[in-house]
């Protein structure tokens, strides 16, 4: 039999906290009594992400969406709604004008992700490309090859403000015009798909979910920019997104979207991908080219610029997957609409990756301009395991962090430069106060030593030296000297690296020296560290008092180093501890002390 | 192809989304296949939906992939429109919980407890 309603409670950690259950209980209790609980539903479902509001109720079909609802209106809910059909308004969430929203769909800031980028990805069948002309996918082509110019693109491209999501932002719309203006027999779009940055996975996501709308995209730069022939640069280690390329461009050249003569427009566009072999370096744009063309991916020095001379000395424009992605939508629903998200300087959308000690782990599209606490809060679902928030690193190892005075800043690409990281691709790393930022500065600093190509020598050397110096800070070994030292390596990489990778090595030691140089201190004077990260700083002892004697840890030791009588407090061999923390974790009784 | 046939195709495409009826299908299955699905098990939990259905004798449902929904904290992520129930979005479907989709939100029309997620966000291309 079909229920009448289903009623869904938020069980997120942020709505539990704040009574969930019992409203989930007290609206059962009260259905019952009612004698409705054979036409209502009341589940518990997953965060909404609008946890400042919770905890949230919604109801089903009608889509009636309570905030801060309390165990004691659940009744109300049940006699009012569910019996009679009438919402409760005072519970509906208020907008602005204090104007009760009827549903979720009339509140504007519950939503607080806008899907761009993102709006195929897990609605349609990314292997039936059927599905993706049906949501408008190839409209914009259409548009492009009968209705525009290729000036007339460029300038829409311009109208809208878009910037490259690589992690730069320099103006799409202006590497395009660059190309475009050097003259030359071919010319040649490339997509970066080399997702190398640790923890993001935008761009594999929106080419796994998605492929044709880059696909569609770089047919309408090769129009624009007078190119008939286009690369797409992706990692080997993105099996099931390559695929799914080359799925879609099969179905694309056997439809005639894809080869000579598009639509019987006579105009020419094809693309081949070439894989990379995974070297964080071919990221950069004119390693990326040195490696299409078989070479060893290095950087070469600019100018020139790849417009200028770029493949094989030709004129080239490299964008990213998540720029190609927004194209079709700018293209048909115009550059002022586009214009109208995000701030002054940075319009649109951006996707991040939210990884680390946060509860809802995942993909979000957000407008330019969104906070972090929005981001971490809201979306996010606070930290993990109601710990205190530390900082997010941005931008991956070009990147910084950025602490928690700077929760409440607007995130666009200049905000984010002015603070010391970047928006790079868009990982966000969230720590929380178990996280060491000392060790994690050490984590980055080994990605790039290991990445650098090995070329230039600030990059090759500085890097190994900045590496060092930062172990000795973890080791519990360096000195106040060495964080001058620091700078000025960092300094020196900074200014006379060949490409970025180097230029941007030292971003995190830089940004965490500026905002947590507490926590350096605390390493290199006290010899401590406060998170109880770095192994050398740690130690592990027994709390006399607290000890039962239970023998759980010595038996859980992998070294045997703690002995002690049944039911008398134990105790740990220093000297033979290697520090793995087994028996912290065993304890149940909060006698193991890290300090 | 021609300009004409890729309209006409995408108008048809079009009606039969909205109606979410594809080739008298009414139910709508639809599994997150991302590498994030997949790495959490989603091939397993497309098998039982294929299994279950096959052993219920349900024929009027069509079983589809998709790309990541952006849910990674609870994948696999599983999808279901049909006639007579709000669309719903469920978290962390492994193959028994795929089987209780069946049995429960298809055959009863009772959603699954603890295993409801709401779609992050309003898809713009659709909204307007």
């Amino acid at each position: 039999m079909a229920l009448n309603n289903y009623c869904l409670v938020c069980g997120g950690t942020g709505c539990e906290s704040s009574k969930s259950d019992d409203i989930y209980k007290k609206l059962k209790e009260h259905a019952e009594k009612a004698g409705i609980s054979n036409q209502v539903q009341i589940v518990k479902t997953g965060c909404f992400g609008f946890c400042e509001k919770g905890p949230i109720v919604k109801i089903l079909p009608d889509e009636s969406f309570y905030v801060e609802v309390k165990p004691s209106d659940a009744e109300k809910i049940v006699s009012e709604h569910l019996v009679k059909g009438r919402p409760v308004k005072e519970l509906l969430y208020k907008t602005a004008d204090d104007i009760a929203a009827k549903s979720e769909a009339d509140i504007k800031f519950y939503q607080k992700q806008v899907r761009i980028v993102l709006r195929n990805c897990g609605i349609i069948d990314p292997e039936n490309v059927q599905e993706y002309i049906a949501r408008d996918g190839y409209a914009a082509l259409e548009k492009v090859l009968f209705e525009m110019t290729p000036e007339k693109v460029i300038d829409e491209l311009k109208k809208s403000g878009l910037r490259g999501r690589g992690g730069a932002g320099f103006p799409t719309w202006l590497k395009w015009t660059n190309t475009r203006a050097t003259p030359a027999d071919q010319r040649y779009v490339i997509c970066n798909a080399d997702e190398g940055d640790p923890g993001a996975y935008m761009d594999r996501s929106t080419l796994e979910g998605d492929p044709h709308s880059v696909l569609e995209a770089m047919t309408i730069a090769g129009f624009a920019m007078g190119a008939t022939k286009g690369f797409i640069y992706i990692r080997a280690e993105y099996p099931l997104a390559i695929h799914r390329l080359e799925v879609a461009m099969k179905q694309s050249r056997e439809m005639g979207l894809l080869g000579k003569n598009i639509l019987g427009s006579g105009v020419e566009f094809d693309i081949e991908i070439r894989l990379g072999a995974g070297a964080f370096v071919c990221g950069e744009e004119t390693a990326l080219m040195q490696s299409i063309e078989g070479k060893r991916g290095m950087p070469v020095p600019k100018p020139p610029f790849p417009s200028v001379s770029g493949l094989w000395g030709k004129p080239t424009s490299i964008n990213n997957v998540e720029t190609f992605a927004n194209v079709p939508v700018i293209i048909l629903k115009g550059g002022d609409w586009f214009a109208s998200i995000g701030t002054a300087t940075s319009k649109g959308t951006k996707v991040f990756a939210l990884t680390g000690a946060i509860n809802n782990s995942g993909l979000v599209e957000v407008p330019m301009g969104t906070t972090l606490r929005e981001i971490v809060y809201d979306i996010g679902g606070g930290i993990k395991g109601g710990k205190a928030f530390k900082a997010v690193q941005s931008g991956g190892p070009s990147g910084g962090v950025l602490s928690t005075e700077f929760l409440d800043t607007p995130i666009d690409y200049e905000s984010l430069t002015k603070l010391g990281s970047m928006m790079g691709s868009g990982g966000l790393i969230v720590m929380s106060e178990d996280d060491c930022i000392v060790d994690v500065v050490r984590f980055y600093l080994e990605f790039s030593v290991e990445e650098s190509c090995g070329k230039c020598a600030p990059c090759r050397i500085g890097g190994r030296k900045l590496l060092n110096l930062v172990e000795k800070v973890t080791k519990g070994t360096a000195t106040l000297a060495d964080i001058d030292t620091m700078k000025q390596i960092s300094f020196a990489m900074q200014r006379a690296s060949l490409c970025m990778l180097g230029g941007t090595t030292p971003n995190p030691v830089l940004s965490t020296l500026k905002y947590f140089e507490k926590e350096y201190m605390a390493h290199i004077i006290d010899k401590k560290c406060p998170a109880g990260k770095c192994k050398d700083l740690v130690t592990y002892s027994i709390d006399k008092e607290k000890c039962i004697g239970c023998t759980v840890c010595a038996r859980k030791c992998p070294q045997g180093c703690i002995t002690g009588e049944r039911k008398q407090p134990h105790e740990i061999d220093q000297s033979k501890c290697i520090k793995c923390g087994a028996c912290f974790d065993a304890c149940k009784f909060g006698a193991v002390l890290v300090s | 192809m021609t300009l004409q046939e890729l309209r006409a195709m995408r108008e048809a495409g079009k009606k039969a989304m909205d109606r979410r009826i594809i080739e008298d299908k009414t139910i709508e299955i639809v599994v997150g296949m991302g590498t994030c699905g997949i790495a959490a098990g989603a091939k397993e939990t497309l098998d039982a939906f294929i299994e279950e259905l096959a052993s219920k004798d349900i024929k009027n449902a069509v079983i589809k992939q998709t790309g990541c929904m952006g849910f990674c904290h609870s994948e696999p992520t599983v999808a279901i429109h049909m006639n007579g129930m709000p669309d719903i979005i469920y978290g962390n479907v492994n193959a028994e919980t795929a089987r209780q989709i069946v049995h429960s939100h298809i055959l009863e029309k009772r959603l699954v407890d603890k295993h409801v997620f709401d779609r992050p966000a309003k898809d713009i291309v659709k909204e307007n």
